[in-house]
């Protein structure tokens, strides 16, 4: 292809853009609904997802030790709870930590009558876990060590994240399949429509003589820029949106602040933005490429 | 009968269409074309004549390859039409020329870009675009128009730029189905005459039309189809009425 061609061809892609003004605005606007809904829902879904994590990460399992065990065998079942794959974290606490702790959270002031430490067959693990789904099985393996005299677990957080966890799997995979699908389906539909109206001048370049290539190129660098520009605004609607809802839904809820963590912008647009406009430029330049070959056989 | 002409083929005469028991039949319907023979040699100027239906259009579209024959054997330029790649079809749509009845043009580009679009599809130069498309602006009488879209020009006007675009990549066939239907006489008249200045520099001209004032007055070889058949083929032929 020499290279004046290849401009040329660059710049009826630019130009289709303006030449079909309705056929630009009502593809952009169909591919900017679908990914600002799409884009919509994968911040909220991550930020749940990051909720649960975070919350996840604050369920632990406590170990207490039989009375009287020697340290060296602590520090051995210490040792082996490490080694557990479902282990994210262990703290070992002393009886003294424990006691401290007790005094300052429910005490105060009145601890002063206490001349021994009550808590001391209270020193503990405290371990924390990677997934919280794993919990029952941990605390399995823990009552079966020697030394271990009694496991404190919440059962019903980690059944509870689980089942949170389980069901924004489930429920952002559902949505996240359907809302592709409607954007594929209208946005092939609005293609269709649009290179449908210019069936007549595939048909003039193909009496001419022009290649299936040379026909197809203007319509695909038009279609994968109409992706490109119908990807990118609803990203910088969210981009802008984000941060304000972020501070609304802070401010609002302060008292629920210390649960809510939720993500930074540039966390979810790491990730949202690769995904979208992979999304907008791939269903641009697979539009085209079908829609155009409907008439390409002239 | 098929074969009437009275001029004899001399061995100069370089045949640049064939036809050969041609027949194309649709899906639905009786048969647009039934055993057509026909041959035009390099340099002639062949009228293609017959009512609607005659089977004229379908013969348009066997010689542009829009369309494969259903059995005989078809041949423009040495490209057998029937056997021909889909990827060939390009190539070989670069030997021909065709103007329409509804001109069919860009309209959302001007008259120069309209004739320069050809020359983009068979990759010339910005510079041998340069040169050539003024060239055949000003042989169709349209150099000053060059400016224009489609809409702001006369039908006479469109069907010029048409054949400028036809023209300019200089196609060694020109075909050109009804290409006085939406013209009134005049403007008629004066695309025959360039398409008799086209043919008289050397391409073949071959000219689908329903006028028989014209047929008549411009004394070329008439092919007549009727019901998809050849019925009469003549030199400096006239318009045959239909019964």
């Amino acid at each position: 292809m020499r290279i004046s061609t290849f401009f040329y061809t660059l710049r009826q892609g630019f130009r289709n853009l303006f030449r079909n003004k309705w056929f630009t605005l009502a593809s952009i606007a169909t591919i900017s609904a679908c990914l600002f809904l799409f884009g919509l829902f994968y911040a909220i879904v991550t930020n749940f997802q990051h909720i649960v994590k975070t919350a996840e990460e604050g369920v632990s399992v406590t170990v207490f030790f039989d009375e009287g065990l020697e340290e060296i065998k602590i520090q051995q079942i210490g040792d082996q709870i490490n080694k557990r794959p479902e282990v994210s974290a262990i703290h070992f606490v002393s009886a003294e930590e424990a006691w401290d702790t007790f005094k300052a959270e429910y005490l105060g002031e009145y601890a002063d009558g206490f001349t021994e430490n009550p808590l001391e067959d209270s020193a503990n693990y405290e371990i924390y876990l990677n997934d919280v789904s794993m919990q029952p099985a941990l605390v399995t393996y823990l009552e079966s060590l020697d030394g271990v005299r009694l496991v404190n677990r919440s059962d019903i957080a980690a059944t509870t994240l689980t089942g949170v966890n389980a069901l924004i799997a489930y429920v952002s995979v559902g949505i996240i399949a359907i809302l592709f699908a409607v954007s594929v389906f209208l946005i092939s539909n609005t293609v269709t429509i649009g290179i449908s109206v210019r069936k007549e001048e595939i048909n003039i370049m193909k009496y001419i003589g022009a290649t299936d290539f040379f026909v197809r190129s203007p319509f695909v660098i038009e279609g994968m820029l109409i992706g490109l520009i119908g990807a990118a605004i609803p990203m910088g609607i969210i981009y802008m949106l984000y941060n304000v809802v972020l501070e609304y839904v802070t401010n609002r809820f302060s008292m629920l602040s210390s649960l809510l963590s939720f993500l930074t912008v540039e966390e979810i647009f790491n990730v949202l933005i690769p995904i979208s406009l992979g999304i907008g430029v791939g269903i641009g330049f697979l539009g085209s490429i079908v829609t155009v070959r409907k008439h390409l056989r002239v | 009968m098929a074969e009437k002409r009275k001029k004899k083929s001399t061995a100069v005469d370089k045949e640049i269409i064939t036809l050969t028991n041609v027949c194309k039949a649709y899906s639905t319907g009786a048969p647009a074309l039934k055993d057509v023979n026909l041959r035009i040699n390099k340099g002639e100027f062949v009228f293609i004549v017959g009512d609607s239906g005659s089977g004229k259009s379908t013969l348009i579209k066997l010689l542009l390859r829009e369309l494969t024959i259903t059995s005989g054997y078809i041949n423009v330029m040495g490209y057998d039409l029937a056997k021909i790649r889909h990827r060939k079809i390009p190539k070989f749509r670069r030997n021909l020329g065709i103007v329409f009845q509804d001109f069919r043009l860009l309209k959302d580009r001007n008259v120069y870009d309209n004739v320069a679009f050809a020359q983009r599809i068979i990759q010339k130069s910005n510079k041998e675009i340069k040169k050539n498309v003024p060239s055949i602006l000003a042989i169709v009488g349209l150099a000053g128009k060059y400016k224009a879209k489609p809409r702001q020009l006369s039908g006479g006007e469109q069907q010029r730029v048409a054949l400028a675009r036809a023209l300019v990549n200089q196609p060694a066939i020109l075909l050109a189905d009804e290409p006085t239907g939406n013209l009134d006489p005049k403007n008629s008249w004066e695309i025959m005459k360039l398409l008799e200045q086209i043919n008289e520099n050397g391409t073949t001209v071959i000219v689908v039309t329903h006028n028989r004032e014209i047929v008549n007055a411009m004394q070329k070889r008439v092919v007549t189809l009727k019901k998809g058949v050849i019925v009469s083929d003549e030199e400096k032929g006239g318009y045959i009425d239909e019964d």
